[in-house]
């Protein structure tokens, strides 16, 4: 029995760590010289990245006190579920309250919830979740896909290198992240408007047909990604990976 | 003592019958190991989980009838392949188990390849014939082979795929990152098809650097690349004030001066900042170049060094001499000649002069060198290998400077020197050495990058492709590379095109960058006149696009010259562009090809015929595109865009040829006025 669990540990070790050996541990654990009485997401919330990869930014958050001032010198700890790795994975606030860690994801495909804590005046824990998304081969692909195909229409934001097509359109559509409208379209229905455009569905020409573009296998890819990255999530967006 | 085991076998073996019962006893109990052990084998324990997690589920019956119990095995003698994975990891084949979250019962993610045609050890490494959960997943003193983390899983797919590969950006960013911050000047990299992978970063000749920049400079460089611009591919070599001092004493002391750069300034640099910026902003500098805003965002292209601080760095006879002709002090640059005039010159070295930051030499103060001070330079010079990427006139390019990585994915780990605390594994060890070098060793060499940690993965992934199976496999399992080609057009355009550095941006018959149009038929695809008219003046097609074709103030004898080069080599063997004609399309079909325009294909989506009423924004403008393209190629193209321009974002639409035609009467009616009509936005 004590065997088989141990192995069963070792098959999750192996299956879901990645690599959690540049633990900043030995060290004592710091003493927080401060204490807040609320941790905020400051940015790197909502990623996504591959399975078992770092995210592409830190996550950064903040201890506020009660007047919602940032609070340095409090301890902030990170946790999550077997296979997400923290570097570092707890740290006193810096001088603006904020702590930044590089997470790395676990090695299958889904929503990583990540929590983050404080302690408070009166010692009791005051914690933050955050979840992120891990992405396995087929949605990557999708991901790619996205970017250099439907991106500048669907997302109405513009970055430096990809301006957005968004406001030119008479007829908006929708980020794919946008469950509440996606979730109610089945694969069948995806697959058609992908494929043979807006008229498929009786809707706009200004979606254009790709079934002569991509394949099926890219058009399932791209269904895939969308999935995986709706919000709110849908019955087929992946398994939820929490701490227990 | 003695008396005490007599009496014991005495007890035992008493009498005959007795020790025959006894010895029975014994034989019964060994013979039943074997199929004990077997009975409490960890697969079967697994299997039994499994049967009794699909009971209550609504597809147990399919899963039931899919399951097969007993050691599973998929043999493919061709691969090597003997695993046996799948006694355990039984769900592998059983997409409908996507919501039970943990393995070993989670079906396998789709991936382009099928199980039984690779195995699972081919991509996971680990040891496919064992059957237990700890000889299968970790590595023992007779099998050294891990499973693969996740995060590095993506070096498998590169063992087969030499070329990018869609859907393993991890792996296609690795390989870029070797190249593109010098690595391999370093160490060598034999790719597993034989061809020695070769450095991006084109790091500049420090014979004559004394023309080029102070000594002040070259100190705080040393000291800090990353303080002067934060995306230089210079590492930090982490040197003592005494080895920069002594280092840069010799770069000095070692540079000869090349006649063009001391000319006394021939242009008095101006002080107009905004004329400046303004020919910056028109010469499309911030293609190539960066420079930081205020708010901190380093914004431009990469191809050339991060001007932020550029003022710091460059004496301005050189930046005068630079801007004029960058080929007369580095004949290999990728930076274009652009005939500037001198009023040209002074506005643009002031503009760039005046990038500066004061704080970067406020500390730096050398004394005059001692000749003892730039011997001695010049010894840590060679040590530290400056020259395996720097020419420095009298270093030889040291040959091996640095072990080579042909094979690193195969480095056995009792050959590595682990940190204390770390896992001994060769990904860990690999990724480690990357992060901080000199952890392994204060005297080693190898400098401090600044990798995040997404690029010091992506890098541990190219390297752990590089083994023995990438090296060995037979080129039928292989899929190759598309090769860099090294054509070079011919006579005098083609110096011409040498001079204008075409190839930094475009693509031609396989060679070039990526940043502009692939010009292979352009021939085919424009027309002459508008062609002249272009490179004399280039216009912006693309008005979403940051990255633009600059203005080189070519003469009218050069853009013939490169016209009429272009238009006779540069030709597609499918379409000729003389097979339609460029007018007298009848009036019915032009009508249709705007009603198609308009309504089925709703081209204005992402193009502007008419400035009034389109909006669409990220293909090209067309308000001029029956002066610009030719017939032929329109309609080539309305038909199958990808086959004439692979990856390009405008969807094959498989249109009827009588479509295709309308729209390309319709089009080729699109002559625009005399001025460009590039909405203003
Ligand atoms: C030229 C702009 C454009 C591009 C490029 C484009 N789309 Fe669309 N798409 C639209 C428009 C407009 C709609 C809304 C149609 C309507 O609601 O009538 C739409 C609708 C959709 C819908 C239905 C849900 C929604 O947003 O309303 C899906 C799914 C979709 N597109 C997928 C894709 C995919 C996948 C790609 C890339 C292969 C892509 N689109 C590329 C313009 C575009």
């Amino acid at each position: 029995m004590i065997r088989q669990s141990l192995s069963i540990v070792a098959l999750f070790a192996t299956s879901l760590t990645t690599s959690c050996s540049r633990k900043t541990a030995s060290a004592p654990l710091p003493q927080p010289t401060a204490f807040g009485s609320a941790i905020v997401e400051s940015s790197g919330g909502k990623q996504t990245s591959q399975a078992g990869m770092a995210l592409p930014q830190p996550l950064v958050v903040q201890v506020n006190d009660q007047q919602g001032t940032a609070v340095p010198g409090a301890m902030i700890e990170f946790s999550a579920a077997a296979g997400v790795a923290f570097d570092p994975a707890y740290g006193l606030t810096d001088s603006s309250g904020q702590v930044a860690t590089n997470v790395t994801l676990g090695g299958i495909a889904g929503r990583y919830q990540l929590t983050a804590f404080t302690i408070d005046k009166s010692r009791k824990k005051v914690a933050l979740t955050i979840e992120e998304i891990a992405l396995g081969y087929q949605q990557t692909l999708g991901r790619q896909l996205n970017d250099q195909y439907c991106e500048r229409c669907h997302n109405p934001e513009s970055t430096v290198e990809r301006v957005s097509n968004f406001d030119n359109l008479e007829i908006k559509p929708h980020p794919f992240s946008e469950g509440d409208t996606l979730n109610k379209m089945n694969d069948a229905d995806l697959t058609a408007i992908i494929g043979h455009g807006g008229p498929a569905l009786n809707k706009s020409a200004l979606m254009p047909a790709w079934g002569n573009t991509l394949s099926k296998s890219d058009i399932e890819a791209l269904i895939s990604y969308t999935r995986a990255i709706s919000d709110p999530p849908g019955h087929d967006a992946g398994p939820v990976y929490a701490k227990n | 003592m003695k008396e005490k085991l007599k009496s014991l076998l005495q007890k035992l073996f008493g009498d005959s019958v007795r020790a025959f019962g006894v010895v029975s006893l014994v034989f019964l109990f060994s013979l039943a190991i074997a199929p004990a052990k077997n009975h409490f084998s960890e697969w079967r324990h697994y299997q039994h989980g499994y049967l009794k997690m699909i009971r209550n589920r609504s597809d147990a019956v399919t899963l039931q009838r899919h399951f097969e119990g007993g050691i599973q095995q998929i043999w493919l003698p061709d691969l090597g392949v003997v695993d046996r994975c799948m006694s355990c990891h039984v769900g592998l084949k059983e997409a409908s188990l996507n919501d039970v979250p943990t393995q070993p019962f989670r079906p396998h993610p789709v991936i382009p390849h099928k199980l039984d045609q690779f195995g699972c050890t081919i991509c996971h490494r680990g040891q496919g014939a064992a059957t237990t959960v700890a000889e299968a997943h970790n590595s023992t003193l007779a099998w050294e082979q891990p499973i693969l983390p996740a995060k590095y899983i993506e070096s498998s797919c590169g063992e087969c795929h030499r070329g990018p590969l869609p859907g393993a950006p991890q792996l296609n960013q690795g390989r870029h990152l070797l190249s593109r911050y010098g690595c391999v000047h370093c160490h060598m990299v034999k790719l597993p098809d034989g061809k020695i992978m070769k450095a991006t970063d084109d790091p500049p000749s420090l014979s004559h650097i004394g023309d080029k920049t102070t000594r002040e400079w070259i100190y705080a460089w040393l000291k800090d690349p990353q303080a002067y611009a934060g995306t230089a591919t210079m590492p930090n070599f982490k040197l003592s004030d005494d080895d920069a001092r002594d280092m840069s004493a010799f770069l000095i002391a070692n540079s000869t001066p090349l006649p063009g750069d001391t000319a006394t300034l021939s242009a008095k640099a101006s002080s107009d900042p905004s004329a400046g910026a303004s020919l910056y902003g028109e010469s499309f500098c911030a293609s190539c170049h960066a420079v930081q805003n205020a708010a901190g965002n380093v914004v431009g292209g990469d191809v050339g060094p991060e001007l932020t601080r550029v003022g710091n760095k460059v004496k301005p006879e050189w930046l005068q001499a630079w801007l004029r002709n960058p080929r007369d002090y580095d004949e290999e640059t990728a930076m274009p000649h652009y005939r500037y005039n001198d009023a040209q010159v002074a506005t643009l070295s002031g503009f760039l002069l005046a990038k500066t930051d004061s704080d970067l030499l406020a500390n730096v103060h050398l004394e005059a060198a001692t000749p003892e001070q730039i011997a001695r330079g010049k010894r840590l010079v060679s040590d530290y290998g400056c020259a395996s990427c720097h020419e420095i006139g009298g270093i030889k390019k040291p040959e091996n400077f640095a072990p080579e990585l042909s094979r690193i994915g195969n480095k056995p780990v009792t050959q590595l020197v682990f940190l204390p605390g770390m896992q001994h594994t060769l990904p860990d060890y690999i990724a480690a050495k990357i992060k901080q070098p000199r952890l392994f060793g204060q005297a080693l060499k190898m400098p401090q990058y600044s990798f995040t940690p997404a690029q010091i993965d992506s890098l541990a992934t190219a390297l752990l492709a590089l083994n023995d199976r990438a090296a060995t496999l037979p080129p039928s399992l292989t899929v190759a590379a598309t090769p860099e080609s090294d054509y070079q057009p011919a006579g005098k355009a083609g110096k011409l095109m040498t001079d204008l550095a075409c190839f930094s941006c475009h693509r031609i018959n396989g060679h070039g960058g990526d940043m502009a149009p692939d010009l292979t038929w352009e021939g085919s695809s424009v027309q002459r006149q508008w062609l002249v008219g272009f490179l004399k003046n280039p216009n912006t097609l693309r008005p979403s696009l940051i990255r633009r074709m600059p203005r080189f103030n070519l003469t009218d004898g050069e853009a013939n010259e490169l016209t009429d080069y272009i238009m006779t080599v540069y030709q597609s063997p499918s379409v000729d562009r003389d097979s339609m004609p460029l007018s007298g399309y009848p009036q019915g079909e032009v009508e249709l090809g705007k009603q198609l325009f308009y309504g089925k294909y709703a081209c204005q989506g992402c193009h502007i015929v008419d400035t009034k009423s389109d909006k669409g924004y990220i293909g090209p403008t067309l308000t001029q595109v029956g002066s610009r393209l030719t017939a032929a190629w329109i309609f080539a193209w309305m038909k199958n865009p990808q086959a004439l321009r692979p990856g390009t974002g405008e969807p094959n639409r498989a249109m009827s040829d009588e479509d295709a035609r309308a729209l390309t009467a319709f089009l080729i009616s699109q002559k625009g006025g005399g001025k460009s009509e590039v909405a203003k936005k």
